[in-house]
């Protein structure tokens, strides 16, 4: 009855169908999407940087203050960290949150493992980090930071992951750095280093993943971790950079996140001081200071290292200041608007991505002829996180 | 609904008490003081004000203690601590408000009575 013809014109009708529906699941890739995280109103905007335009948002996350994000290895997946103690892991394809926990009273950052299915929240109260599988978001391990004599609780910061499915923090108020082995989520190994100096405020990785760096709030001076070699200990680096000059009020504290590296240098933050200090990662020595507008916040480098891009603690967070890191010399001053919190490059760095949250909009600025390109609505935005991000170590 | 109505009679009593308590700090400065609460003493202390880096700024906190002594910290900040000194951007007068809205609790309800008053505004042509 039925003619062969036919068979094959259904079955190319219904392969046609299952194509079409793959293709919707699918809509697009995702290298080069991101979020804006939108602190005041609890929502984060997925965008899309290879016509600069938004996609959509989603809302119900909770105080996104000072929140921060990673990604899923597919780059499907966020999971964003809020100051309320919530994780929400967002689908930013869909558009939607897969799930949210409220895992502590208050959190500060997080980190993704090295093979994708451990996330880490550090905690401000109680202090410690906490792990959750990355699929489910059950808690798989808890590391409390307990520490002196009398089992005090630290603030944790500074939480990055590490080759070897590790995960390395800092206690703020223990002045501690902890390394934790995850091999086996059922029995964390936990190496302590103590007195490493008063309350370690952030810290970063190197794009390598062997060195990890702590700025100190109390002293003037780093703290240095070879990851290759724990039995050395730390080490103190730039060590009382600010000696002899009068440390100003820290207004908001500054972040190490986006390692700044350029060739043979390194570019931090300073302290409580108008400067970008300048190391030299071969021994890790002082190579210089770089005078800014304000107290920098975040330095961030143009991903092939030719630029630094700074911005500024209040009074002066309505600049943005770029250096050239061949002659260390600040090579053009942006005001783009009041209360610039944060920047990210695309992933090649053709262009940046600046928040600008007290006129609730994101500046988009050529990174070579340091022009705006295009400005677009967002609310009180503070972090912008690209997809790019769950390819590199240490974000 | 109701809290719509409470603020209704807040805009009715003659532009509630809270608003008027320290003298040399207008309305528009409480609108720029309440901002400023809200997002830079909030990178430290949360912006719900429920802590962070610095400890929790709610009234369960804070009421017991001496308005002046709060007021001095938020000055002067505390040596040796992540607090840091204020008075390069707030004034006394500015330091004393915003002491009161912290230890009555009324950071965020007194935003909901600006917003409000500011639409009011807008309706009436002004
Ligand atoms: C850079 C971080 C930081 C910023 C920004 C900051 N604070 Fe603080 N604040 C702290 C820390 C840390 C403490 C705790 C100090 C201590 O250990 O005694 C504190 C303490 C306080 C206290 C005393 C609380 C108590 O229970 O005694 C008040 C009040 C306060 N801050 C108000 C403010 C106000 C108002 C602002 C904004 C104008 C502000 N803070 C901005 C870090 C900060």
């Amino acid at each position: 009855m039925i003619r062969p013809l036919s068979i094959s014109a259904l079955r190319s009708a219904l392969l046609g169908t299952c194509l079409l529906l793959a293709a919707n699941v699918f809509a697009r890739g995702t290298g080069d999407l991101g979020i804006v995280i939108e602190r005041a109103d609890g929502s984060v905007q997925v965008v899309e940087t290879s016509t600069n335009s938004s996609l959509g948002r989603i809302e119900g996350l909770g105080d996104l203050s000072h929140a921060s994000a990673v990604y899923s290895r597919d780059e499907q997946f966020a999971y964003i960290f809020g100051r309320d103690g919530g994780l929400t892991k967002i689908d930013i394809i869909d558009k939607k949150i897969v799930k949210r926990i409220m895992q502590s009273g208050n959190s500060i950052g997080g980190a993704i493992s090295q093979d994708g299915r451990l996330v880490a929240v550090s905690n401000y109260k109680p202090g410690g980090v906490k792990i959750f599988d990355a699929d489910t978001l059950e808690l798989v391990a808890n590391i409390p930071a307990t520490y002196g004599d009398q089992g005090l609780q630290s603030k944790v910061i500074g939480l990055v992951d590490a080759p070897g499915q590790k995960f390395v923090f800092s206690l703020w108020d223990a002045g501690e750095i902890w390394v934790a082995d995850m091999t086996d989520v059922n029995k964390p190994v936990i190496t302590k280093f103590k007195d490493i100096g008063k309350n370690p405020y952030d810290a970063l990785i190197t794009p390598d993943g062997r060195y990890y760096i702590a700025g100190l709030f109390g002293e003037d001076g780093m703290v240095l971790l070879d990851l290759w070699n724990l039995d050395a200990g730390t080490r103190r680096i730039l060590d009382g950079y600010g000696k002899g000059e009068k440390k100003l009020p820290v207004y908001k504290m500054p972040h190490l996140e986006g390692w700044a590296i350029a060739g043979n240098f390194a570019f931090v933050p300073a302290v409580g001081h108008h400067e970008v200090l300048v190391i030299n990662t071969l021994d890790w020595s002082e190579a210089g200071r770089i005078k800014v507008h304000g107290q920098p916040v975040f330095v961030m480098a143009r991903p092939d290292g030719r630029n630094i891009w700074v911005n500024f603690a209040v009074p002066n967070n309505d600049t943005l200041q770029v250096i050239d890191t061949q002659s260390l010399k600040i090579i053009k001053t942006l005001t783009p608007g009041k209360g610039v919190l944060h920047m990210e490059f695309e992933p090649r760095g053709g262009q940046v991505w600046a928040s600008i949250r007290d006129e609730d909009r994101i500046a988009v600025f050529d990174t070579e002829t340091l022009q705006q390109l295009v400005t677009f609505d967002a609310k009180k935005p503070s972090g912008i996180f690209f997809t790019s991000r769950a390819h590199r170590i240490g974000l | 609904m109701k809290k719509m109505l409470y603020i209704a009679s807040l805009l009715g009593a003659g532009l509630m008490t809270s608003l008027h308590a320290v003298a040399g700090v207008d309305a528009a400065r409480q609108n720029e003081l309440l901002y400023f609460i809200k997002h830079d003493c909030g990178s430290c202390h949360g912006m719900t004000l429920k802590g962070g880096l610095g400890p929790a700024l709610l009234p369960e906190t804070l009421a017991a203690k001496p308005r002046d002594y709060l007021v001095n910290t938020i000055l002067l900040g505390r040596e040796n601590t992540a607090m840091p000194p204020w008075n390069t951007m707030l004034s006394r007068d500015d330091a004393e408000w915003i002491t009161e809205q912290l230890q009555d609790g009324k950071v965020m309800e007194t935003e909901l009575v600006l917003n409000k008053k500011s639409q009011d505004l807008s309706g009436t042509g002004k």
